[in-house]
């Protein structure tokens, strides 16, 4: 191939992929009207659905972010079967598909479940609660997080961990000080993308949560029952959610950015 | 490399079905395969709000029966489906976990349970729970339909996925059709609804506009009026 017709394969590819994914999205936004999106805004599954999605999205976030930090640190400082073990253990939720993941949280954490009915015994019951909604975000969103935690604390160079040391600070001190700020662009980059797993949740939550206005009806869950009667509410729904994710999304970056100039 | 062959070649009849329609619609269909060489018929079950949507936004399928009158009217007037004929009937039933953990003996004692499962309102079983909800409140009290729906855990978007939360115990108590109840009995316990509160379903059949085999539709929605058709169905606690 020449390198003009090699430049013309590629050109073509990015037209046809860029314009198949970009297209969707455009749909959303061209198809309504004003007044379509005005109604939508106030159709009484939004608000409702929004807080809800923003606080369970935002604490399985926390979840992932501290405890993934932690163990994405201590897989990356070690080299051994058990940490590689740990590593595909963190994995396991990207690769299975979410509705398989909501019956399996459901025979974990439901009342009659491997450790739910210890807990329903304690009084303390899971499934079809909004915590069960954080559990499911976290349940799929965690490998994001610590995929890319583990790579960017892969990076840190060994030697300024030992010259943190060596000054006199702590494992914990030179984790913080050193490790953390060096590997900030990627964890933060791990967290966005984490976060708009989280975000757009739907089969784990819809089998292990349930779906039930202001409980456990996150937007996705909101757009597929207003899509069961009115299609135009639930086009506005998952506008108004487009914009939502887009906005977090360019907040994140930017703060990936200050990070890495930092 | 013989069967996939073998079910191209084969004449799909899609058959869209309510979901609480899953069990005898297979036995029939089963029937109809022996009755009709070269035809299989394919299902696509759910709840008939979603059936109706796929419909209206060009799925093809040949048959629709739906849960209630509503969804098959709306495609009628649509043009998308012709000439709905009414085959069945059922009964909306209160379901617990066999062992009936929070007690309850009758719509009364609903609001015993901790944990409370219906259909979303676009869902027919969910409409009909909230009629029978409210003329339950007109008799027991209007304290009665807010002390229920301040335990409804969730709003299932179909009849069986209220039914499975009943049957994993995750829900002390759900209203169901007796059909539902009937395909799960050894899982649940059954509460008859008093019938002076209780509604009528009433299912719908029709044949749709889009499809592609019209006279094996027509078929179909014989078989299912026939004799045999309706004595099947009254095996599965259809009336």
């Amino acid at each position: 191939m020449t390198s003009r017709s090699w430049s013309a394969v590629q050109q073509g590819a990015t037209i046809i992929l860029v314009s198949f994914l970009l297209l969707p999205v455009a749909a959303l936004a061209l198809t309504l009207s004003w007044s379509d999106l005005v109604a939508g805004a106030r159709h009484p599954l939004l608000l409702p659905a929004l807080r809800l999605s923003l606080a369970t999205s935002t604490c399985s976030l926390t979840l992932v972010v501290v405890l993934g930090s932690l163990v994405a640190w201590w897989v990356a400082r070690h080299r051994g079967r058990l940490s590689r073990l740990v590593e595909s253990v963190t994995q396991l939720p990207a690769v299975i598909p979410p509705a398989v993941a909501g019956v399996g949280l459901l025979l974990a954490f439901g009342r009659r479940g491997l450790l739910g009915s210890f807990l329903a015994r304690h009084g303390l019951s899971l499934a079809f609660s909004t915590p069960a909604v954080v559990l499911a975000e976290t349940f799929v969103s965690a490998p994001f997080f610590i995929q890319a935690a583990i790579a960017a604390f892969r990076r840190v160079d060994e030697n300024l961990l030992t010259v943190a040391r060596t000054l006199g600070a702590s494992p914990f001190r030179s984790f913080l000080r050193v490790a953390l700020p060096l590997s900030a662009p990627g964890l933060v980059g791990g967290a966005a993308m984490s976060w708009a797993r989280s975000l757009g949740e739907f089969g784990a939550t819809l089998l292990f949560a349930g779906n039930l206005t202001g409980r456990t009806q996150t937007l996705p869950l909101a757009v597929y029952t207003a899509m069961e009667s009115d299609l135009r509410a639930a086009q506005a729904l998952a506008l108004i959610m487009v914009v939502v994710a887009f906005a977090m999304l360019l907040v994140l970056r930017r703060m990936a950015r200050e990070a890495g100039d930092a | 490399m013989a069967l996939p062959c073998a079910i191209l070649a084969a004449t799909q009849l899609t058959v869209f079905a309510a979901s609480s329609l899953r069990d005898a619609f297979q036995e029939l269909a089963q029937r109809f395969e022996t009755e009709h060489a070269g035809a299989a018929v394919s299902f696509n079950f759910a709840g008939s709000q979603e059936l109706r949507t796929q419909i209206e936004h060009g799925a093809r399928a040949d048959v629709l029966a739906s849960a209630d009158e509503r969804h098959m009217r709306a495609l009628v007037d649509a043009d998308l489906a012709v000439a709905p004929r009414t085959f069945a009937r059922n009964e909306p039933v209160i379901v617990v976990p066999a062992g009936n953990p929070a007690a309850i003996h009758a719509l009364l004692d609903l609001p015993r349970a901790q944990r409370i499962v219906v259909g979303a309102p676009d869902v027919p079983i969910g409409a009909y729970t909230l009629r029978i909800l409210e003329a339950a409140s007109s008799r027991y009290g209007p304290g009665f339909r807010a002390e229920v729906e301040a335990r409804i855990a969730s709003r299932e978007l179909n009849v069986r996925q209220v039914l499975a939360k009943v049957r994993l115990g995750e829900a002390d108590a759900a209203i169901v059709y007796r059909t539902d109840a009937l395909a799960a009995l050894e899982a649940v316990e059954t509460i008859s609804i008093p019938a002076d509160l209780n509604v009528v379903a009433e299912y719908p059949i029709a044949v749709l506009r889009g499809g592609s085999h019209p006279q094996l539709a027509r078929a179909f929605i014989d078989l299912v009026l026939s004799p045999a058709g309706r004595a099947l169905l009254g095996r599965h606690g259809f009336r």
